[in-house]
């Protein structure tokens, strides 16, 4: 099946304002009438079920956490981009459409992308009015830093909390709307099903983490704002509770997965000190403005960082990338640092690691200004690393932060099922196969705060409110189904545990499936990995009870999903035979080792759609259109 | 990496299996624990042994692990968090404790937090004095440029460092009397201070106080614990911010 | 009206009722140095002088009559809201900046109501016995001599001493409460009640305690 993404056509900068004049509106009374699910409270979902509760729709949210202000958004640190040009550098709507379409390797809809670039300014002034502290200069004018991937200055930020401000935005929206009563709030719920009629989303099923009970909701329409799924890998910057569980249930029931394979290593994360290790902790992008990262010239160099002279250390980035420099985008920084470690000039234990030095910035700048600029970044990795950045430089390493693919969905953000919206990370579409810094913020609220504000109102005006209640026997079903997984998980009381599981699962998809790819290492794990979920259904150990707060079960029923989605992400992995952002198959590169894109045959986003746990996927394709960026090589040089 | 000495500690964990169980204290090893563990993942450990053992294991809030969601929230040793300075549960490492440390842990206790489970409680309060007025009444979309409201650096500054609170509950949870003050008044203090808020500023504090007092928290005699358990070390100005803008609302 | 629902409110009413006394603290040491003779005519004319007018001595017994039982009634109130504020206590008990003075306000103030009703019933109302009571040609009892031959008795300089530790405390932790509670503090200013409301504290225990002490070491002699 070719899939269309109903973009808009016409002159670029006109789509979305006519695109909007185009959508169909639900009357003012008319919009209590309808019923409308958000699952997840980060920045796409709070800023979605505010804005929709705002509007008048009745709104039901969700979230698995004990309050929506703990959504994973809230770990994001450096900041969010808008084309607001207040540094007189450059700047324009369309450089940020240009350099978001680039940075994501030519994989991504112009349209959407465009879009995106337009309304990031409103997130700015949306913001400042909600009382978000942005960073301001003496003069009172809100400031602006760089980040990877493009030569202006447009990342706006509040210290290194950018993510945690902007969360804690929505939140207050969302708060706002709870207590006005637009928005029912339900915490501590985890959905655990997609309830579709005649193949219309209706509701979902969840699981009450406190008391264990299921519980149906139905609804005129679903949004799922339920991030992302790097968490593939086990070990990842992501929150422990971040799940594909959400989306992988939607899939199940028909949603498309596009683009799996598109995941983000980060390059500066804290390297992994043992095998217990729970997750890995990143060091935010903004502090390649300032530090350098360097590896020892010379194989297996044991001396302290500070007694390598100058002449043995080889700033990598800056000798590749000499225009972007240590600003190269994370994906390109990230693959810089595994070749250093690959050529056995890694630093720290095992050689997984290279410095990010800050004594250049330090000396030029002052200790307090460095301090100023990134003092609580420091502070955290003292605590972490028992060790003192303003003295010795930091040793990072690439960690698993994002992923780029998810469900798909059309320009209104609406999969292919209809009534199922999918918002931010958890969705595909304006990343491509690269997101840059700054961008996953603005992305989320763009969705949440003023896309889907507009475009779900163009589907709720064509159905009828409330055709489908709870009593439905689809409901039923759903819950009867999810029941028997849980029964299921409880009873197998094998010999390993979750975590085992998910900690086999992550370092094979890490190995195999991780910064680089061959055809040999992803047919591997397409191999191992229904071995593992086999063997995961025959022998983990689940105790306690389904009716009550068990947190194995929780955690039981993520991997079992991982244990799935794995092997999609592999396949889309070896479906796709070029190397494109996140993307890189050892086998197509240039001789230096650049990634090399096959506009040819693979310029489309690979949508896949679900046949059954253990059978092949079928692939459908949407094929993307460059009408206003040139298909050029990627260079950074 | 297992080329460091690792620990055995004795660990004190309050059980209590819901709400209404009365709850006890039980006893457990924690072994093969290195400097470099987290706290969380020392649990981890062994909660990894109990399930293996087929008992049940201890559950505790956790989600980001890196100190920023609020979620983790332990007593240990008498003190939130641990009471290393400027630092939640998730990244208190065990380097800061000795081989063979007998270590206790709780939950929050404050009688706004029920507990639901073990060291996870319930603190949906703290949601609902943000719901009283914790925002400011702007409509998505219609609000002027970011540049139209000039804030002097200083002003942003001081609001953000109250805009720092990550609503774990621990100034609740180290405060004799249960009170809320640090967290409210850093959410008041915050709007209070920048222009965008400052409309509301009146009902807001005086909606917000009113929540807390319905919420059943207690009320502030000054100690000061609060700041002390802070993990990101609010300071109580902004008590006194709040008390202030308590006072100016009597008479708006 | 909020300012009396709330806590905030009520503690506010504290804190003014709280200064009122501390001013009358300070105003009477003042009063009370005056044994030692730095008026002409000693501790006897400033008596003289302060009950010169009985409406404005009645007035004001009245205002302050009030300013304490507010105080008191609040301070009450407040305390037995706290009371379970904790659901049940930690088994292990680690404070980082609470004080003695601080948990034990309730105390210090109770007991400080105890010693102003010994202290009103000894030389307000004169019914305490085991004090020289020698009057003057015009009726007026002899303060000088009533306060020296009652601090020559240990028990009594003992109780006065022990006050006076008690106002300390209390007062080390209310000054600086004082101000923090009416808003008046910031991170920069807190530190500086602290230390100087302690300093306070401690020059009014001070003051206090010279008059017992001087007597029972016999160096104030009547």
């Amino acid at each position: 099946m070719i899939l269309d993404g109903k973009c808009p056509t016409g002159p670029i900068e006109q789509t979305w304002d006519k695109h909007r004049f185009d959508l169909k509106l639900v009357n003012p009374a008319n919009k209590r009438k309808y019923n409308v699910i958000v699952v997840g409270t980060g920045l796409a979902g709070g800023a979605a079920a505010a804005s929709l509760g705002e509007l008048g729709y009745n709104v039901q949210a969700f979230c698995y956490q004990d309050s929506p202000r703990r959504a994973h958004s809230i770990a994001a640190q450096g900041g969010i981009n808008a084309a607001k040009a207040y540094p007189n550098d450059g700047d324009s709507i369309y450089r940020l459409f240009y350099d978001t379409i680039k940075g994501g390797d030519f994989r991504a809809r112009e349209a959407d992308v465009w879009r995106l670039a337009q309304v990031s300014n409103n997130i700015i002034d949306q913001c400042v009015a909600q009382g978000i502290p942005f960073a301001r200069d003496y003069a009172g004018y809100l400031d602006n830093r760089s980040f990877g991937g493009a030569q202006v200055s447009r990342t706006f930020y509040a210290r290194g909390q950018t993510g945690q401000q902007l969360l804690l935005g929505a939140y207050s929206a969302l708060s706002r709307q709870i207590k006005a009563g637009t928005v029912k709030m339900y915490n501590r719920r985890e959905m655990l099903d997609l309830v579709v009629v005649d193949g219309v989303a209706r509701g979902i099923t969840v699981r009450n983490l406190v008391t264990g009970a299921l519980e149906s909701y139905a609804a005129d329409a679903v949004c799922l704002c339920t991030g992302g799924y790097v968490n593939v890998f086990y070990l990842s910057t992501n929150a422990m509770g971040c799940s594909v569980t959400a989306n992988w249930k939607a899939h199940k029931k028909g949603a498309l997965f596009a683009n799996p394979c598109y995941t983000q290593i980060h390059p500066t994360c804290i390297p992994q000190a043992g095998d217990y290790q729970s997750k890995l902790t990143l060091m935010s992008e903004s502090l390649r403005n300032d530090g350098r990262c360097w590896a020892p010239k010379k194989k297996g160099d044991t001396r302290p960082p500070n007694q390598i002279p100058e002449e043995d250390r080889d700033y990598y980035l800056e000798r590749k990338y000499p225009s972007f420099g240590n600003l190269a985008p994370r994906d390109i920084a990230s693959r810089a640092a595994k070749e250093q470690c690959d050529e056995g000039r890694g630093v720290g234990p095992g050689g997984r690691g290279v410095y990010l030095d800050f004594a250049d910035s330090i000396k030029r700048l002052s200790e307090d200004t460095i301090r100023e600029r990134y003092g609580n970044l420091f502070e955290m990795y003292e605590k972490i690393t028992d060790e003192n950045a303003y003295k010795s430089p930091m040793r990072i390493y690439p960690a698993p932060h994002y992923s780029m693919g998810g469900l798909w969905v059309d320009y209104n953000l609406m999969s292919n099922v209809p009534g199922l919206f999918v918002l931010g990370e958890a969705n595909f579409s304006v990343h491509g196969a690269n997101r840059l810094g700054a961008s996953a913020l603005m992305q989320g609220l763009a969705d949440g705060y003023f896309v889907i504000p507009y475009t779900i109102g163009g589907y709720l005006a064509t159905v009828k409110p409330g055709q489908v209640k709870e009593d439905h026997a689809e409901f039923k079903k759903s819950m009867e189904d999810v029941n028997k997984d849980v029964n299921k998980l409880l009873s197998i009381n094998g010999k390993r545990t979750v975590t085992d599981f998910m900690r086999e699962l992550g370092t094979m998809m890490w190995e195999n499936c991780g910064m680089a790819r061959t055809k040999e290492s992803l047919e591997a794990n397409i191999k191992k990995i229904p071995a593992l979920r086999e063997e995961f259904w025959k022998n983990v150990k689940v105790s306690g009870s389904g009716a009550d707060l068990n947190q194995q079960l929780e955690n039981a029923g993520r991997t079992a999903d991982f244990l799935e989605f794995g092997e999609l992400l592999c396949r889309d992995a070896l479906h796709r035979n070029e190397s494109c952002g996140g993307h890189f198959r050892s086998e197509y590169q240039y001789d230096d080792g650049e990634a090399k894109r096959d506009d040819v045959n693979y310029c489309y986003v690979g949508a896949w759609e679900f046949k059954g746990v253990g059978v092949e996927p079928e692939l459908h394709k949407e094929p993307l259109k460059f009408e206003n960026v040139h298909l050029a090589v990627r260079s950074y040089k | 990496m297992s080329d460091h000495k690792t620990m055995t500690l004795t660990l004190i964990v309050w059980r209590q299996k819901n709400a209404s169980d009365p709850g006890k204290f039980e006893t457990y090893t924690a072994k093969n624990i290195t400097e470099h563990h987290s706290f969380l993942e020392m649990l981890d450990c062994v909660n990894e042994d109990l399930i293996l053992e087929g008992r049940e294991p201890i559950v505790f809030d956790h989600d980001c692990r890196e100190g920023i969601c609020g979620m983790c929230s332990q007593v240990i040793n008498g003190a939130p968090h641990g009471g290393q300075v400027r630092t939640t549960v998730c990244q208190l490492h065990m380097r800061k404790f000795k081989d063979g440390d007998t270590i206790y842990i709780e939950p929050w206790r404050a009688r706004a937090f029920p507990i639901i489970k073990d060291l996870i409680v319930d603190r949906s309060a703290l949601d609902t004095i943000i719901q009283a007025g914790g925002y400011t009444s702007c409509h998505t979309g219609g609000v002027a440029d970011g540049n139209a409201i000039l804030i002097p650096k200083p002003v942003a500054d001081e609001a953000m460092d109250a805009a720092e609170c990550i609503g774990c509950g621990a100034c609740v949870a180290g405060c004799p009397n249960g009170a809320a003050m640090l967290f409210t008044g850093a959410k008041v203090s915050q709007l209070a201070l920048l222009p965008q808020g400052k409309t509301e500023a009146a009902a807001r504090v005086t909606a917000m106080t009113k929540a807390m007092a319905e919420c059943g928290f207690g009320n502030c005699t000054n100690h000061y614990e609060c700041q002390a358990a802070c993990p990101k070390g609010i300071n109580v100005k902004f008590i006194a911010r709040m008390n202030r803008e308590f006072l100016k609302a009597q008479f708006a | 009206m909020q300012l009396l629902s709330s806590s905030i409110g009520r503690k506010i009413v504290m804190a003014i009722t709280g200064l009122l006394m501390i001013l009358f603290v300070v105003v009477h040491l003042i009063g009370n140095t005056t044994i030692f003779g730095w008026i002409s005519g000693g501790i006897n004319a400033y008596a003289h002088h302060l009950h010169a007018f009985p409406p404005l001595v009645w007035a004001f017994r009245a205002f302050m009559l009030a300013a304490v039982s507010i105080h008191i009634w609040y301070g009450i109130q407040l305390t037995i809201e706290n009371r379970g504020g904790r659901s049940q206590p930690y088994a292990v008990k680690a404070t980082q900046k609470a004080t003695f003075a601080s948990e034990n306000m309730i105390w210090t103030g109770l007991l400080l109501l105890c010693f102003i009703i010994y202290h009103l019933l000894h030389f307000t109302m004169k019914v305490v016995p085991g004090m020289a009571l020698v009057p003057d040609a015009e009726g007026a009892i002899n303060v000088f001599t009533m306060v020296v031959s009652s601090f020559q008795n240990f028990f009594v300089a003992f109780i006065y001493v022990a006050a006076m530790v008690t106002l300390f405390l209390h007062l080390s932790h209310g000054i600086q409460s004082f101000f923090q509670t009416m808003g008046w503090s910031t991170d920069r200013t807190l530190p500086v009640y602290v230390k100087a409301g302690t300093l306070v504290a401690l020059v009014l225990f001070l003051g206090y305690v010279a008059v017992p002490l001087s007597i029972f070491a016999g160096i104030l002699k009547g």
